[in-house]
């Protein structure tokens, strides 16, 4: 699958003889050297799940948070290069905030993410800068508009998603996603498939401990974007690990 | 003699010129009424039609209702330029908003827009604007945006020089949950009462429905207008 774009690849500006911006597409494998980060809409929100990879024992629990606030109403689960992705939150909360400024109103999701996706595309342009190394996935819930979920990668186009996944294990992911009926689900029955879909991605021989970040918003959070709470979080891992052990061939992940 | 619309207007910037009479030196003003109510399913607003220069009528038939999109119209008080040119603004940056968002605009972003100007600019500014449409989420909105820049919305609001003298009829003859014609002959009347004692009002009544399915504009010619008083 990778390819060497020798000479063709040293900055954004060039394009490759088959049509190819190689520093884009490199950017992108950086967002799959990372941890899973998956999002996903039902009846009435949005719930994200975050595979954290704990690195050291001594790091502070809940710390390099992957979960994102970008407006009341708006969440972004990120993966990739972390510090790239801090940077694009910011831009997205003053692009949140800028909006209500000017117009008296929350931001519909599809415009942010819209303005988002240029100021990401606008860094694939030239050679002077790199591309930024993060995808995100952003969802919000509103009265009127309902549940969304969007997702921009680092060639900054945007998608509008029932479910979507990103990082290492997107791919096993997506499968999982795809066996969810998510149209049909609440938020409190979709936060335990989604804590199990992480748990089930998981790479246990390669990755060792990891650190499952849940949010959500929507109904159940009367449309402001949180963590999950405690309690809710603790029956969602439960499910998730029963789920593990009732499964023995559950499938693998790394295709 | 200063066709005026507000007490609290703010000092000349220029001192008396003697080479250019008195008349000649004052701005053109929409001296006004204007009105909006929201009904279940749209609003109504109406304006007068007199804008003046000092003593003289400039425009005897002016269009005080000024579109701003398909379903949002504007009703302009105050200095007849600043209003227009802050419309016309609106107008641009509500036009692109809506092409960029790919839905038609809220009446709120309207208001909005035009508060945001009106607060910026409210040293420079002469501007009373009532901002008045219809939109999928909220359905008939009245917003008004006074000098200075406030925005609020009322089910029922008035502006204007004219619209001191009919606060008491509309305290008294507004009913929440009136229809649409209801409204229209609510408008019409207190048109007629403020035009009838408000010299820098006058003229036909211009009134205007906007509902899902579009705008319904209606003049009431000065002889068609209620007779109140048998006199």
């Amino acid at each position: 699958m990778s390819s060497i774009g020798t000479g063709y690849d040293l900055s954004a500006s060039t394009f490759s003889p088959d049509g190819r911006v190689f520093q884009v597409e490199y950017a992108m494998k950086a967002v799959e050297n990372s941890s899973t980060a998956i999002g996903i809409r039902c009846k009435d929100g949005v719930v994200f799940g975050v595979e954290k990879l704990v690195l050291s024992k001594l790091y502070e629990q809940g710390s390099n948070k992957r979960i994102f606030n970008v407006d009341r109403h708006v969440g972004m689960a990120v993966a990739g290069l972390l510090a790239d992705a801090r940077s694009l939150s910011e831009v997205a909360r003053e692009e949140a905030s800028n909006f209500r400024s000017n117009y008296g109103h929350n931001i519909p999701l599809k415009h942010l993410s819209e303005r988002v996706a240029m100021y990401v595309h606008a860094y694939t342009l030239y050679s002077a800068v790199r591309p930024f190394g993060c995808s995100f996935i952003l969802g919000s819930y509103d009265q009127d508009d309902g549940p969304q979920l969007y997702m921009v990668d680092p060639s900054g186009i945007s998608y509008g998603y029932w479910g979507c996944a990103i990082g290492k294990a997107k791919q096993a992911a997506k499968t999982e996603i795809e066996k969810l009926q998510m149209k049909d689900m609440t938020c409190r029955e979709l936060v335990k498939e989604v804590a199990k879909i992480i748990y089930i991605v998981h790479d246990e021989v390669k990755d060792k401990a990891f650190e499952l970040e849940l949010s959500w918003v929507g109904e159940v959070t009367n449309g402001k974007h949180e963590l999950v709470p405690k309690d809710v979080r603790e029956e969602a891992e439960k499910y998730a690990k029963d789920s593990l052990e009732e499964e023995d061939d559950s499938d693998e992940e790394n295709m | 003699m200063a066709a005026c619309m507000s007490a609290n207007r703010s000092e000349n910037a220029f001192s008396a010129n003697d080479l250019v009479p008195e008349w000649a030196q004052e701005e053109v003003s929409t001296g006004t009424t204007i009105m909006a109510v929201e009904f279940d399913g749209g609003v109504v607003i109406g304006a007068d039609s007199r804008t003046t220069t000092g003593a003289y009528i400039a425009n005897r038939v002016t269009d005080k209702l000024t579109p701003i999109h398909d379903h949002i119209f504007c009703c302009r008080s105050g200095s007849a330029a600043d209003t227009q040119a802050v419309a016309d603004a609106v107008t641009y940056q509500l036009g692109f908003h809506s092409i960029e968002l790919d839905e038609p605009p809220l009446v709120q972003t309207a208001a909005n827009l035009f508060k945001q100007m009106c607060y910026r600019y409210r040293e420079e500014l002469m501007a009373g604007i009532i901002v008045a449409g219809w939109d999928k989420r909220k359905g008939g909105q009245v917003y008004t945006v006074p000098m200075g820049g406030m925005i609020v919305r009322q089910p029922v609001s008035v502006g204007g020089s004219g619209s001191s003298y009919i606060y008491g009829f509309m305290d008294s003859n507004y009913k929440p949950g009136m229809t649409k014609e209801e409204c229209l002959h609510f408008c019409t009347q207190a048109l007629t009462l403020a035009m009838e004692r408000d010299g820098s009002s006058g003229g036909v009544a211009r009134l205007a429905a906007i509902t899902e399915d579009g705008v319904e504009r209606r003049v009431v010619l000065g002889n068609q207008l209620p007779k109140f008083s048998n006199v």
